[in-house]
Parts: structure tokens; sequence; C-alpha cells
């Protein structure tokens, strides 16, 4: 069994409540940072523990904490990004349904290292009800002097508020989601600044994901080269993994970085290999971003190394043989699926939420949805194939916020591994009837 | 100050300065296109990508390239920092890109649009797009919209540059005015109707780029090659609600001896010099109103401009014709 430090405890019954929560040692990093260390050692904890941010890009927490511009007289922020849109990612949501209070014991204590004063923690609209589960603890925490004025009698003090967003994957965009908190539309600014200098109300804003601020409790309980220890080189700690898809068993796993992809996929502790004895065909390891890779790439880099749960290793081979580690949404594919049809539903989603500021990714995502449509309807060209490709190479990089991106790689990848399946169907568009799922796509778009 | 060269052009230039200022102040011949950047709108800038470039080297202390190209009218220059604009045929392909993406949903129906002939689509499109078009699919589409007495709003032609959502922002008062919905559902909101009841909201036509925002008074009445641009001024002191005092000085666009329209002057990039008030702009189109300076200088590097047909013989006749009966010749030509 790996070692599990944030949902270890995600069956005790009551573990939302506060009392539970404590009586199972919560809040012990609230009173160990607070009476016995300054800011700077909390930081300098996190820095050393090699915590990257789990929101997707996997940057450096501690580095991006120590960024934090501290002049005099100006209030800082810590926001909680809670929005959770990324297609196949839902393991924020288990964390703050099951134990909400280890997200708000994160909140204070990393909220007094940054020197905040006033936190937030942004949640989707969707997850409303969880919402309502995190506020309910955050009354409880206000009631036990966990949160407010003077907390455990030092001269710290912290407000925490929940603001529930629209419903708007863009507003997961860390500048999106400040201009979002501010009650603007959702658009994503233009950097620089970076909300390390001029953030929530031009003021130095640290964003991180809900899993980064919980882990911050363990590594300072622990000890920052504790924690190092957990993973292989860069990659430390424990990660949260949203598992999807065609697997025996779906759900969300604490695992240790640095797990075989095959063990995790295949053991029992995990995902339980592929359902209905199929066999498996491709997987999208960190959330619809990230490329999709057919199994042999997956299982194994490039180089015939085992792939492992880690930043680096799903790195390995660049975009060409390899993918990223994202969010941790693991989606499994079986033999049966259609990669086509499963690009068409991310460049859907894609499409649908690009805020349209900037013209690639505005009109390019329509565009290739367009496109892959009129492929599924069995009306496609090679031209179109070729065409898909140009427009994605022509929304990578050119756009204001990593959303182009996001649009442009799964439609880059499903090429680069599985151009035939396009070109099938475009050679032989009888054999698109006996896609599954298909059903009901005629009802989604209007060509 | 720091240096910054562009296209093997290098320029000392003000800290703070922009690579696309920088770029300006070089000349046309290195200056990327712009088509949602406004100088004289804060903020303004960064949306459209027309004005990518490459940055091949950062700065002095840092000479790593920047990962992907960069919106030029956004990205502020660095000491020793190298771009590259017309010199990237990487950065051409993808400003082609973009044309193409800016093209996808307008409609192509310049000889209907009151814009044909000064709008920088058209322009961007001549000079940087296909000839053809790849995009088979249905076109959005939105219905005109009167905006007040003299605005109308034709969404269909809106490229979202949000030039004009940053002028109800700045220069009119309290702005109602804004983009509603997303992506490329995404519209300019009809509370412009509100901003519109403003003493200078008649600019948001001057600074639009295409054919979305035109003037209802002139809307029709001529194509613009066919009127004859003249500076003149009045004595105004219309104020606007955020302090801005209407200069008085215009352009008027003439057709015999008829003032069809009243314009601000623009420059040599195509943007308002001093913003004038809608009293000056819609009120005044009689010649004993204004103190006539002279013809226009006008950057005519359009579409329609004479010298993109000059290697069409038969045209050039044509254009030589037109040119005389106009009796002023372009200058400031833009490549
Ligand atoms: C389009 C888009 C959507 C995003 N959605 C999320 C999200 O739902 N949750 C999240 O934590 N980060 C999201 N991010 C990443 C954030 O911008 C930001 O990098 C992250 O919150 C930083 O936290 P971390 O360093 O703890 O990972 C998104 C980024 C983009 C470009
Ligand atoms: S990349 Fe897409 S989502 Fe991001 S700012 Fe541009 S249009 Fe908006
Ligand atoms: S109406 Fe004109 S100025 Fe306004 S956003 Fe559209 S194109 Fe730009
Ligand atoms: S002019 Fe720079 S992005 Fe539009």
């Amino acid at each position: 069994m790996g070692k599990k430090l944030l949902i270890h405890n995600d069956r005790v019954p009551g573990i939302h409540t506060l009392d539970v929560y404590r009586a199972h040692g919560g809040y012990a990093s609230v009173e160990k940072a607070l009476k016995s260390m300054t800011p700077d050692q909390v930081t300098e904890e996190v820095k050393k523990s090699g915590l990257r941010g789990r929101g997707g890009a996997g940057f450096p927490t501690g580095m991006k904490w120590s960024f934090l511009a501290k002049p005099e007289g100006v209030p800082r922020y810590l926001v909680c990004n809670a929005d959770e849109s990324e297609p196949g990612t839902f393991k924020d949501r288990y964390l703050m349904e099951k134990i909400p209070h280890a997200l708000i014991e994160g909140m204070i204590t990393s909220s007094y290292a940054l020197g905040a004063n006033q936190s937030y923690i942004y949640i989707r609209g969707e997850y409303f009800y969880v919402a309502r589960i995190l506020e309910t603890a955050i009354a409880e925490a206000y009631a036990a002097g966990w949160l407010g004025k003077n907390i455990l009698g030092t001269n710290y003090s912290l407000e925490l508020s929940v603001q529930v967003g629209g419903g708007a994957y863009i507003c997961g965009e860390e500048t999106a989601l400040l201009e979002s908190l501010e009650g603007k539309r959702g658009n994503p600014r233009i950097k620089p600044p970076f909300p390390a200098v001029a953030g929530l109300w031009g003021c130095p804003t640290v964003v991180n994901n809900v899993e980064t601020i919980a882990a911050v409790c363990p590594i300072v309980m622990m000890g920052g080269e504790e924690y190092a220890k957990i993973g292989v080189g860069k990659s430390t700690g424990t990660k949260l993994i949203s598992a999807s898809g065609h697997i025996n068993k779906p759900g969300v796993y604490e695992i240790e970085l640095g797990l075989p992809v095959e063990e995790f996929i295949y053991s029992e502790e995990y995902c339980g290999g592929i359902r209905n004895g199929k066999k498996m065909k491709a997987v999208v390891a960190g959330g619809s971003s990230v490329p999709i890779l057919p199994t042999e790439l997956i299982l194994k880099t490039a180089k015939g190394e085992p792939r492992l749960m880690t930043y680096e290793s799903l790195a390995d081979g660049g975009f060409q043989t390899g993918t990223m580690l994202g969010s941790g949404g693991f989606i499994v594919m079986d033999e049966d699926t259609s990669i086509v049809k499963n690009l068409f539903t991310f460049t859907r989603f894609y499409h649908h939420e690009s805020c349209g500021q900037c013209s690639p990714c505005r009109e390019g995502t329509g565009w290739m949805e367009k496109i892959l449509k009129k492929i599924l309807d069995g009306k496609g060209t090679l031209a179109d194939v070729d065409l898909l490709w140009d427009i994605q190479s022509k929304i990578e990089g050119k756009t204001i916020c990593p959303l182009g991106e996001a649009a442009a790689w799964p439609v880059a990848a499903a090429l680069r591994h599985f151009k035939h399946e396009f070109e099938a169907y475009v050679k032989n568009p009888s054999s698109i009837k006996d896609v599954k799922h298909y059903y009901r796509l005629n009802n989604l778009v209007e060509a | 100050m720091p240096k910054v060269t562009i296209d093997g052009i290098e320029i000392e230039v003000p800290k703070g300065t922009t690579i696309l200022q920088a770029a300006r102040m070089i000349g046309p011949e290195v200056a990327p296109p712009t088509m949602c950047y406004y100088s004289k709108l804060k903020t303004s800038g960064g949306y459209c990508r027309t004005c990518i470039v490459k940055v091949t080297k950062g700065s002095a202390q840092n000479p790593n390239p920047m990962p992907k190209p960069v919106a030029s009218c956004r990205t502020e220059v660095m000491d020793g920092m190298e771009v590259q604009n017309v010199t990237s045929p990487e950065i051409l392909e993808a400003r082609k890109g973009v044309v193409e993406f800016l093209l996808i949903n307008h409609p192509l129906d310049c000889p209907v649009c009151d814009q044909a002939g000064e709008c920088s689509l058209q322009d961007l499109g001549y000079e940087h797009g296909a000839a053809k078009t790849r995009y088979e699919f249905k076109r959005r589409e939105f219905e005109r919209i009167d905006i007040g007495k003299y605005v109308q709003l034709h969404m269909t032609r809106c490229i979202l540059c949000y030039r004009c959502v940053k002028t109800a922002e700045q220069i009119t008062d309290n702005r109602v005015h804004g983009v509603i919905h997303r992506g490329d559902a995404g519209e300019i909101s009809t509370y412009i109707e509100k901003a519109i009841d403003n003493e200078f909201s008649g600019n948001v036509i001057d600074v639009c780029p295409v054919g979305a925002l035109t003037d209802k008074t002139f809307r029709f009445k001529q194509r613009v090659w066919f009127t004859k641009p003249v500076e003149a001024h009045r004595k105004c002191t219309t104020k606007s609600a955020t302090g801005q005092t209407c200069s008085g000085k215009v352009r008027l666009w003439y057709k015999g001896e008829d003032i069809l329209r009243v314009t601000a002057r623009k420059d040599q990039w195509g943007e308002v010099e001093e913003f004038i008030c809608n009293d000056c702009r819609f009120e005044h189109k009689k010649t004993s109103d204004w103190t006539i300076e002279g013809p226009s200088p006008v950057n005519r590097h359009s579409v329609i401009s004479q010298n993109h047909y000059n290697h069409l013989n038969e045209l050039k006749v044509e254009v030589m014709k037109h040119q005389k009966a106009l009796g002023f010749i372009n200058i400031n030509k833009r490549p």
C-alpha cells in the first residue's frame, strides 16, 4: 500500500465535522505553524518539500510563494482554485466533499505563511452543494476559533470566504478567476503583471489548487525534507488521481508519485484493469487537454522504460511520444473507443468554453469542432484531416491564456497517434455507424 | 534607455515602450499590423493577435528566446531584446492564420459594406491573408441594431477587438457597454444604447476597424473613395464626463460642395488623433460651420488604394483617372 497523506481518513464516519476531524489529528499544522514557526519558516518547509502545483502546470509551490511581492501596507491574498472543470478531473471535489476541514486547515496554514489576512475559496457553480459543505465547515472553524481574530491567541487573524462561480471552465485560469472573484466577466488577463505582483484588486496574490493547499498540512507536520522522500526525483509526495473511463474501478486514488502507470491501471489496489476483459487502446493521463497516448506509449516510454506516474516520466519524449501529468485526470479508453468521437467531445468542450478574447481560440476551436462533426457525419475528406492539423498549429502558442493550447494539444495528439482512424472514417464513411455513443451527436451541434 | 533590435534594425527607446511602439518608431516597414491595439485607449490590445512577433532574445540579462510568439502591442521591450517580424517566415505564417481566423466568421461581401475602402480588416486580408477561404460552414449572423440616433451596429461584421468597449469605458461616462456571452457567441451588448446617449459616443464609429459600427447619417450615401477629405476646425468646448474636451479638429468628407460626413482625424496608423464630440460630428455639415485648413494627408494604404493595382494595366488607367478626379496625391503609404 502506498502512503496516503490527504485522503487517508476519507472513510471515517463524520470526518466532515470539526470534532471528528480534530480527533484524527486535524488542525495540528495550524497549531504547529502559528505557535512555533515564523511565516518564512513555513514557506521554507514548502520549498524543501518540492511540492508542485496540483492544478495542472506543476509549478513549484514554494517558489511561487517566494515570488509574492510584499510591499508595505498592501494586503496580500491567498485564493484557492476550486474551479475544477478540466474534463476527467474530480479529485478536488472528492477532497472537499469528504474532508472539507483538510482544505480549511491548509488555507489557514498557507495564509499564515503568505501573510494573508483575507483568503478565498473560488469554487465552480456546479459544485454548489460542495460550497455548502465548505460553508458549514468554515462556520464550525470560526466558532471554534480556528478562523477570525487572533487565532489560537496569537496576533494572526484570518477571514476565509467561499465564492461560487457561474460555472465557466475559463474561470479556472487563475487571472480569469481573479476577474470573476472581483465581480467582473471572467476573461483571462494579459500577463504580465502576474498575480504575485498584481492579483486580486491589484494586490499581490497567490492562486493555488485545492490539493496543493491541502498538501501543505502534512508538509508542515512531517517537515519538507521528510515529504520530499516520498516520490521520485522532482516529483515528490502524493498525488490524487481521478481515474475514469473503461476501467473496473473508477474513482479518486491517492498515489505516491513514481508508481508505474501499468501498476496503476492493472493492479487491484487501483483501477483494477480494463472492464469487460477488453484491451486498452489509449489513455489521456492528465485531464482532457494533455496529449492522448496509445497503449504502447503510455505503459512504456519511447526508450522502452516503464512509464511512471511522475511529472518527468509522463513528459518523457516531449509531445512526440510523451504527455503530461497535468491535473491527474486519468481517462482510460478501451479498444472499442472511437478516438475521433472522443476528440470531437473534447473539442466541443473547448469551443464552448473559450472566452472569446483572442481570435485564434475564439474562431479556431469552433472551426475544428465543425470539421470533426463533418467527419463523423461521414462527409469528411482527407483535406479536412490536414486542415485540422493546420488549424491547431495556428492556435497553439498564439493566445492570451493556455486554453488555446488546451484545445490544440488534444487535436494534435490524436492526429499524431491515430491519424489512420480519421483517414479510415473519411475513406469508408459507412464504418462510422459502428461508432459507439454516436447517437446523440446530431442534437449537439448544427454545423 | 533600453535598446531593442527589430528585424535587424536597432533602436533606443524610453523604458516602458512596447515592441509595437518601438517598431513604429523605426517605421512602417517593420511595424506589425494591428487590429485591436489603439494608442489612444488604455489597456487596448492583446486580443486579436495580429501583431504577434517572435522574440529571439529576451534581453541582455536573459538571452533566451521567449517560448512562444508574443503580442507586440502588449509586450514591453527589454534592453538587448531581439525581435523578428517580417524577417520570420514563421511569424508571417502565424499572422496569415490570424487573418484567416478573423475572416472565417466575417461576411465576405465588402461590395455592400459601408466600411469598404477604409476597413482595416480588408487591408489586413489583402496584405497578409490567403487568396481563398478554407472555411465552408455557415457564418455567424446577427440582425442590425440601431443604437441611438446616429450609430448602427451590425455584429455580423464585428471582430471583437474591444476597442469600442474601451472607448465607452474611457471617454464616455458611466459605461453600460460591453461584451455579453462567451467565445464565438460573444456580442457587443446592446447596452451600448445607453452608452451612446453621450456627447462623445460617436467616436466608437471611428475606432471600429471594420463595418460593425457605422455612421447612420452617412451610411450608403457614398463610397468613401469617391469623397474628398479636408482638414477643418471650429471652436468647440464640449466636455466629456471624463473631463476630455472636444478639440474641434476634424476631417470633412466632401462630395462636390456637400459635406457628407465628419470624422476625427486619423494618423499614419489609422488611429484617431483627438476624439471629437457628437455635436461636431453629426450636427455641423455645412461648410460655413468650419474653418478649412486644406486637403487631408490621407493614408491610402488600403485595398482600394490605387498603387496596389498598379501592376494591372487596365485598372491602372481607371486609377489614374480617379486620382486626377480626386485631386490629391497619397502620402504616408504603408507597405
Ligand atoms: C483554461 C484553464 C483552466 C484551468 N482550470 C483550473 C482548475 O480548474 N483548477 C486549478 O486548480 N487550476 C486550473 N488551471 C490552472 C490555474 O491557472 C493555475 O495555474 C493553478 O490554479 C495554480 O495552482 P497550483 O500551482 O497549485 O497548481 C487552469 C488553467 C487554465 C489555462
Ligand atoms: S486562449 Fe481562449 S480562453 Fe484564453 S483568453 Fe484567448 S480566447 Fe480566451
Ligand atoms: S463593434 Fe467594432 S470596435 Fe466594437 S468590438 Fe466589434 S469590431 Fe471592435
Ligand atoms: S493589435 Fe496586438 S493583439 Fe491585436
